[in-house]
């Protein structure tokens, strides 16, 4: 391999040991790729040579084998885990039975950890759907729509951290007598309050200030999906709707939500199950503090932080029961929807 | 209807092939550049320059692995500390930082795939780690090694009284930063004793003006909380001596017992005195909200005049500010609330502790434990200490460092460990650190705040 002469001489030397372990992970990386691959060649190979009554049954097993596996070993697996792990101790050693889950049930704050959750659960896939909407029917009409569009659109390219550390910047606060440095301070100064609060303190306020992140995030991806589903209303229903008079909010809300109803509730629940999920929001701006603590990321203290597994499972026990039904609906939703069309 | 099917599958079969066949040619190249990286120095011959890693000798060619969680700029000045050792006993070290290391390396050591050699910051963390019994004892030399420490380090890297993790060095926290230029023109002197330090705020705090006596801040991601534990820890410790501490820090004597919530209270009219705090920022709360690397920074504009943090605050200084007696800024020992305590210096380190015991990681953990290793590292680069009595404080060019030396190594200075690494993680890591937020955000009362903490402790 030729060798960049900038990388000679003593900068080499100290990185020795990072090139060697880049190369070590590498090699572990491709050997298994490698191996993945073989077994697959020889697995496929030996199935095009099959013929007569196995042939199909083994195709079945192999086309679905692979996906099986991994399903089995990536998700069946840990979870069994971590249901198992949620009747332990923290150092997963004794068999506690319930109680973990009567720790979850009992301590107060938890009690507040759920609060939020539902909370989140709630107002952030609204409030992201709502605005989603509204910014599609707006954008609609719009000339150069699609330079709106990307520019709406383009916060969901920001990971959730990035979006975190930007909205915590624009709620920094100094108190009285100090010049601000965050912009909803500043504002607050410009039109005239003095003394404005520590946003991410105020509570509850400061809930609905982290969701706002989410929202800002999520709101383009809805109005994308929903912009579309509007657009694919045929022009027929619209026309006969207007003929028979109806326009303006009527129309909205008597032919345009019925025919999107199936898409709304799909970008809705896809939504929830993202907040439902989303840690990274929380632990960024608060790390958990001044009363904003949700499921996923106190499960992830638990479990990482003070090493308690049983409790951080048991947490995990509660979020997977708290996400399932969502999918589950989702899922059974996107069906219908593909069945109609 | 088979023939589509048939050709259709030999084409799916011709899209791996063509990419193992690639993949196998990217994998043997990077191999062959790995081997020659790797390779080579077998020069076992000690002379010279190299005699004096004698003891190392004899395991030529062999490697050994380390994990931890310092990253560069610090980890290359560590890797330069032992290249010496390296090149002269063909040992090499193969180190990989991660700030993920904390929760990483149980993760690891659970999956069988444990590192030669941690260096462990936290005892608490060490014990989590001896209790999945994958920690190996030792050797013989590095055990006489580490007498060169006071004895309370010893109790520190043990775990229910077997000694397993040598402290590789030391950091002071109880200092409190100030600007020298500033206290001179004003005419004010570093404060000796805890009156002279309330008498120095008080007077601070009447002259009025844009300074205040105090600034501080706690906020750190999801450590958020840790410089508020340290407060307490110091004034505990000032308060009470070592022996309260211990039994503190073992929940014999519980957050809400009567001296600790004492110590609670001189915090309070400490860092949460509204007319003391939080220069430059704010009112108290911003404590919570504020970084503690941004804490610092109104001593520079002159609208506070001290920070109490921790020798490697130092960091956090922006480039070209002198730091020195006579500098920008500069730092003093924080003293004792109660004059009877001698010289409480609460402090961290870091252990190394070894999940092999093949022959050449115990020549490892023998030289790093050594105070010769510890001179290396001294001279390397500034910003790390060793309270090993062996390292000439001469050596020390960096006014902190020496004044942190000396505190560590100073034999009737009552030294202390932070007492939130030691006690169990869910308390240490967790309930404490979110309870003295909630003190400093909310103003929680003392009572509910001593009370969340003793019902975190493990059962």
């Amino acid at each position: 391999m030729p060798t960049d002469p900038r990388l000679a001489g003593p900068a080499l030397h100290l990185a020795d040991s990072l090139w060697q372990d880049a190369a070590i992970k590498f090699g572990n990386t491709a050997g298994a790729v490698l191996g993945f691959l073989g077994v697959l060649l020889a697995v496929f190979f030996a199935a095009g040579r099959a013929t007569g009554r196995f042939s199909r049954p083994l195709a079945v097993v192999l086309m679905l084998g692979p996906a099986a596996l991994l399903l089995v070993v990536g998700l069946v697996v840990p979870l069994l885990r971590t249901v198992y792990l949620s009747f332990y101790d923290a150092d997963a050693a004794k068999f506690v039975g319930g109680r973990n889950y009567g720790w979850a049930a009992t301590s107060s704050q938890i009690h507040g950890v759920l609060l939020n959750t539902l909370l989140w659960l709630v107002v952030a896939p609204i409030a992201a759907t709502g605005l989603g909407l509204l910014l599609a029917l707006l954008v609609d009409r719009m000339r150069g729509q699609a330079v709106y569009k990307s520019l709406i659109f383009m916060p969901m390219a920001v990971s959730l951290v990035a979006a975190s550390l930007i909205f915590k910047l624009l709620y920094e606060s100094r108190g009285p007598g100090q010049n601000q440095v965050g912009l909803l301070s500043q504002l607050a100064v410009a039109v005239g309050w003095d003394d404005p609060p520590n946003w991410i303190l105020s509570q509850p306020l400061n809930n609905f200030l982290l969701m706002s992140a989410m929202v800002w995030v999520q709101t383009g991806f809805a109005m994308v999906v929903l912009s579309a589903a509007i657009k694919a209303i045929p022009d027929e229903i619209t026309e006969a709707a207007r003929l028979d008079g109806a326009s303006g909010v009527r129309l909205f809300l008597h032919v345009t939500v019925p025919m999107i109803r199936t898409t709304l509730v799909v970008v809705l629940t896809t939504i929830m199950i993202i907040t439902l999920k989303a840690f990274d929001i929380v632990r960024t701006m608060t790390g958990g503090n001044f009363g904003t603590q949700v499921l996923a990321n106190e499960m992830y203290s638990q479990s990482f932080e003070q090493y308690n597994t049983g409790r951080g499972s048991a947490l995990a026990v509660i979020l997977f029961l708290a996400v399932a039904p969502l999918v589950v609906y989702n899922i059974a939703l996107l069906r219908k929807e593909r069945a109609t069309r | 209807m088979t023939t589509p099917v048939t050709t259709g599958r030999r084409r799916l079969l011709a899209v791996p092939a063509v990419l193992a066949l690639a993949l196998t040619a990217a994998c043997s190249n990077s191999s062959s550049d790995g081997g020659s990286g790797g390779g080579g120095g077998s020069a076992a011959a000690l002379t010279g320059d190299c005699a004096k890693y004698q003891a190392y000798a004899g395991h030529s060619g062999t490697k050994v692995s380390m994990y931890a969680s310092i990253l560069s700029p610090e980890s290359d000045s560590l890797e330069k500390s032992w290249a010496e050792f390296t090149s002269c006993t063909g040992i090499k070290i193969v180190y990989e930082g991660s700030n993920d290391f904390e929760s990483q390396l149980p993760v690891r050591v659970a999956g069988g795939n444990a590192p030669d050699l941690a260096i462990i910051p936290q005892p608490g963390l060490l014990a989590q780690m001896v209790k999945s019994g994958k920690v190996v004892k030792p050797p013989q030399q590095t055990v006489e090694n580490e007498g060169k420490w006071s004895p309370v380090w010893k109790e520190y890297g043990s775990v229910n009284g077997t000694f397993y993790a040598a402290p590789m060095s030391a950091n002071m926290k109880s200092l409190v930063w100030y600007s020298p230029k500033a206290f001179k023109a004003a005419g004010y002197e570093v404060p000796k004793t805890w009156a002279d330090l309330v008498a120095l705020s008080d007077k601070i705090a009447r002259a009025g003006g844009e300074t205040k006596p105090w600034c501080g801040g706690i906020g750190s991601g999801t450590a958020t909380g840790w410089p508020a534990t340290d407060w307490l820890e110091e004034v505990v410790l000032g308060s009470y001596g070592g022996d309260v501490y211990d039994q503190w820090v073992s929940h014999k004597v519980k957050f809400s017992d009567e001296k600790i919530t004492t110590a609670m209270q001189t915090v309070a009219g400490w860092m949460q005195n509204p007319a003391w705090v939080n220069g430059g920022i704010g009112d108290v709360k911003t404590i919570a909200t504020t970084t503690f690397q941004d804490a610092g920074a109104p001593i520079l504009s002159n609208k506070c005049a001290m920070l109490q943090q921790a020798s490697f605050y130092r960091a956090q200084w922006p480039k070209g500010t002198s730091i020195g007696p006579d500098g920008d800024v500069f730092a003093f020992q924080l003293p004792a609330v109660n004059p009877q305590v001698h010289s409480p210096v609460e402090g961290g380190g870091e252990f190394l502790a070894a999940f092999s015991d093949r022959p050449e990681v115990q020549a490892v953990q023998n030289y790093l434990s050594s105070s010769e290793w510890a001179s290396s590292r001294v001279k390397v680069s500034p910003g790390w200490v060793s309270a090993n009595q062996g390292v000439d404080k001469s050596l020390y060019t960096d006014p902190i460092d020496k004044l942190s030396a000396e505190a560590l190594t100073d034999p009737s200075a009552t030294f202390r460990f932070d007492a939130s690494d030691l006690m169990p993680a869910a308390v240490g890591a967790g309930a404490e650190w979110k309870a003295l937020t909630a003190w400093f955000a909310e103003g929680q009362s003392i009572q509910k705040t001593a009370s969340d903490i003793d019902a975190a402790w493990p059962q």
